[in-house]
């Protein structure tokens, strides 16, 4: 039964690896634990789940061992006469209500923690995100409201260094230290915006407006991907956020007011050539997008996210 | 299976033979036969699905889909990924391996097969309350599984996912195959409904004298609570999916925020079936579990009434915990709380049911042939997607884990590994009875341990891409993921050689198997249907078994 142990070995392994400081906002081979914490939420996450995990293992282990115990101790060639024992009041009370003092434990945490992610009272700055089949429109309304899209790089047009499936054409430019709220929302089906290293997962509903904050700790690129299926490219919208100082930031909002269309008005050159244009990871003539795009148009869906955002 | 059973009918009415005896049939043991067969059927063609998936993930970029779907299709292979028609596929592939292995493996073994041929013995009646219907929710199988198969051929297949959320399944994939895939369900839902109806009036009605409801063997109490959520849980999904098909068709706007719709109805809707369900199929393994752990510790199980009732009171929480499927939709916070508190709770009775097994270990008497192995290794492993389970239930740690793998590791632990496992001892436990012939033991055990090793080597890395960030339902992945990725599919064929040796070992036995008497396991074997010949007569019990 050596096997059985097995996966204990790994266990123990699991929290080394959650252990063992990784550096990039991005999966590594052969990663065990969770991306470095780039955010208090997931540094909160970080730490109640390292918390979760002994007392998982250890439960594991004690249930692994008990079995183990039994297997051994009471097999019919060390044990040939069964004993009729069939209750045991004191046991049978001790087992329910040590699990219940167990999830009390946890429980105490676990709602700190929940509550400590919900929102943030006072953001300092909004960005929106808007799903759509099958790329990412982001939007700045407290810097000139300009707004892009983020498609990712199709692995012909991947450049050394690049990660596959993970870059996008534009990046999220956020600055570091600040209290930022993210609303999303979407325009034809559910997405779900996600960055691992930000704790942060929201789905993106046609229709409403979720709320999600982050505050960056460092300066860096992280990576995420869309975590609702969505369709057939469901695989490649991934999320890239570029944090930068807040100086790095201002001086990209000035180019970015420049490079991109208003999201309230004007002639938007860069959505009607994205809209407009085939992308490599998009059927060439989509006639599913026409459909949706009919019910519920991506100007729409912009302008219902901007109103609901209290513009 | 059980070709002694005609010979052995008693000759007051007519019992049809050749083909009518089985389209025809009213006979809980025949319909029972049935339903396993399917559940094979099933299996195996869900099975092959997660192959193809484990292949298809088992390295970065396109494996094997773009030339199956170039086959399919008659187009070349380049011709398909530049249209993404593999990747369609792909999710074709996941949404058909789920819902066949829920409907038409895990819930036609359990309650359909072994819950049809062990109810009646076990409580001491002929056979079920409404033998006529329960020909029907057989036969209702048939024609949902045709409209499944059938779906995925038509217009590029129902890639929707099992949980087909709206607006993706409304207006977000047009065409019949959608429908087909929910007309499907219906009728498994009605089918299941049919049967929930006839086991719950059985086991409230037609006990043998004596047979009191708390003497009922745990495996019968298992069938009764999980009735009993069919009854209630399937009616709802029924509704929902209604609701889908007439958003799809007739303009209704039930689920589309354009015409005062909400999307997170459906989610509502669904999961309220969906967390029921996922009960529906552990609840039946636990009764299989109870059943063998006690026959081969030679002990009585321990805490008897702990546990019937640690399952009725699995039945009832799992009612009232759906929206922890929906912790990123969001929730309101205090909503999100109490779903949290909700779901801790479970692990409640399910410690109790996993120590009173070991308890009934304790002190026993254990023999190992392959259906003890398989309930310790279901034990183990629904140990191992217990303890996940109390991980994902903290809505806070959830949001990093939803729609990952590790949510694909936890739940096929729990309730695919844990039922299949509980199937498997099931099978093994009752073929003598069933057939009439006993299964080859070295093959058996043999095939556990491929089992094993091979489903844990495929879960367990799970965990690891989940919390590296990996999401769920991706058909090709960064590369960072290629590692653990491998070794999962690698661990999927050796489990998929599992279930070769299996089909293997059903064929053996059924040609070539030795003949069993009325109790192959001994002592331990106390339940009334190893007091009835192997196969058991057409109507059990000629005169009515007294229960002291």
């Amino acid at each position: 039964m050596i096997f059985r142990t097995v996966p204990a070995v790994v266990a123990v392994l699991f929290i080394l690896g959650a252990g063992g400081a990784v550096s990039a906002g991005a999966p590594e081979p052969w990663q065990l634990g969770f991306q470095p914490p780039a955010s208090p939420v997931m540094t909160g996450i970080d730490d109640f789940h390292n918390f979760l995990l002994w007392i998982i293992i250890l439960t594991a282990l004690f249930v692994t061992g008990l079995m183990l115990f039994v297997i051994i101790r009471f097999r019919a060639k060390r044990n040939p006469v069964p004993k009729r024992t069939t209750h045991n009041t004191a046991i049978e009370v001790i087992w329910t209500l040590v699990p219940i003092m167990i999830l009390a434990v946890i429980a105490v945490p676990s709602f700190r923690l929940l509550y400590f992610m919900d929102r943030i009272e006072v953001p300092e700055m909004t960005l929106k995100a808007i799903g759509h089949q099958w790329y990412w429109t982001y939007e700045y309304p407290d810097h000139g409201n300009f707004t892009f899209d983020s498609t990712m790089i199709p692995d012909e047009d991947i450049k050394p260094g690049q990660m596959r499936l993970l870059e996008v054409d534009n990046r999220v430019v956020l600055p570091v230290d600040t209290n930022i709220r993210i609303l999303m929302t979407s325009t034809d089906v559910i997405h779900a915006w996600a960055v691992p290293a930000f704790g942060i997962k929201t789905d993106t509903i046609p229709g409403r407006l979720n709320e999600s904050w982050v505050r960056i700790d460092r300066e860096g690129v992280y990576y995420g991907q869309c975590s609702e299926l969505c369709g057939i490219y469901h695989g490649f919208m991934p999320i890239a956020v570029e944090a930068v100082s807040k100086e790095a930031f201002g001086k990209w909002v000035e180019t970015a007011k420049k490079k991109f269309a208003r999201a309230d008005g004007g002639a938007p050159a860069a959505r009607v050539a994205r809209a407009g244009g085939p992308s490599p990871r998009r059927p060439a003539t989509p006639a599913k997008r026409g459909e949706s795009g009919s019910r519920l148009g991506e100007a729409s869906g912009g302008a219902r996210a901007g109103r609901a955002g209290g513009r | 299976m059980s070709t002694g059973v005609a010979a052995q009918a008693h000759g007051e009415h007519a019992h049809p033979t050749g083909w009518r005896r089985w389209v025809f049939s009213t006979n809980h043991k025949d319909i029972g036969t049935m339903y396993i067969a399917f559940a094979v059927f099933g299996g195996v063609l869900g099975g092959v699905m997660s192959i193809l998936v484990r292949m298809e993930l088992g390295a970065p970029g396109e494996q094997i889909l773009d030339v199956i779907v170039g086959l399919l299709s008659g187009e070349s292979a380049v011709d398909v990924v530049a249209s993404g028609a593999h990747y369609q596929f792909f999710n074709v592939l996941i949404t058909a391996h789920g819902l066949i292995m829920v409907f038409f493996l895990v819930m036609p073994a359990l309650m359909g097969g072994f819950g049809n041929w062990m109810v009646p013995l076990m409580i001491g009646s002929p056979d079920m309350a409404f033998p006529r219907m329960n020909n029907v929710s057989f036969w209702l199988l048939i024609p949902s599984a045709i409209l499944l198969v059938a779906s995925a051929f038509t217009g590029g297949g129902a890639g929707v996912g099992w949980t087909v959320y709206a607006p993706l399944s409304t207006y977000g994939q047009p065409g019949p195959a959608v429908d087909m895939a929910i007309l499907s369900l219906h009728l498994a839902g009605a089918s299941s409904i049919l049967g929930a109806i006839n086991f719950i009036t059985t086991i409230f009605n037609m006990r043998a004298p004596g047979m009191t409801l708390h003497k009922m063997p745990l495996f019968v109490w298992s069938v009764l609570v999980t009735a009993f959520l069919l009854l209630l849980a399937l009616p709802v999904l029924a509704g929902a999916i209604t609701m889908l098909l007439t958003d799809r068709n007739f303009g209704t706007t039930f689920f589309d925020p354009a015409g005062g719709g909400d999307p997170l109805l459906y989610q509502h809707l669904f999961w309220f079936f969906g967390h029921p369900e996922v009960y529906i199929l552990i609840l039946p393994s636990f009764g299989i579990i109870s059943q063998v752990v006690s026959t081969f510790s030679k002990k009585p199980v321990f805490g008897y009434l702990g546990m019937a009732y640690a399952m009725v009171a699995i039945g009832v929480i799992g009612f009232i915990v759906w929206a922890h499927h929906m912790y990123t939709v969001g929730l309101d916070v205090d909503t999100r709380a109490y779903f949290i508190a909700a779901t801790l709770v479970i692990a409640v009775p399910t410690s109790i049911k996993i120590f009173s097994w070991i308890a009934t270990m304790w002190g026993g008497s254990i023999t190992f042939p392959a259906p003890m192995l398989f309930a310790l290794g279901m034990i183990f492993l629904f140990t191992i997607g217990g303890v996940t389970g109390v991980v994902l239930a903290n809505a806070g740690v959830n949001i990093a884990l939803h729609d990952t793998y590790y949510v694909v590791g936890h739940f096929h632990y729990t309730m695919s590994m844990g039922s299949l496992f509980a199937i498997f001892a099931g099978f093994y436990y009752w073929i003598g009875k069933m057939s009439g012939r006993q299964y080859p033991e070295m093959l058996g055990k043999i095939q556990f341990w491929i089992m094993f090793i091979g489903v844990n080597l495929t879960f367990f890395p799970m965990h690891f891409m989940g919390l590296a960030g990996m999401p769920r339902r991706i058909p090709d992945y960064p590369d960072a993921f290629a590692g653990w990725n491998m070794v999962s599919s690698v661990g999927s064929y050796i489990a998929g050689a599992g279930g070769v040796l299996f089909l293997y070992i059903v064929y053996r036995t059924l040609t070539a198997g030795e003949r069993v008497a009325e109790n192959p396991w001994g002592e331990g074997a106390t339940t009334l249907e190893w007091t009835v010949s192997s196969p058991p007569p057409f109507h059990s019990f000629e005169e009515l078994p007294e229960i002291k």
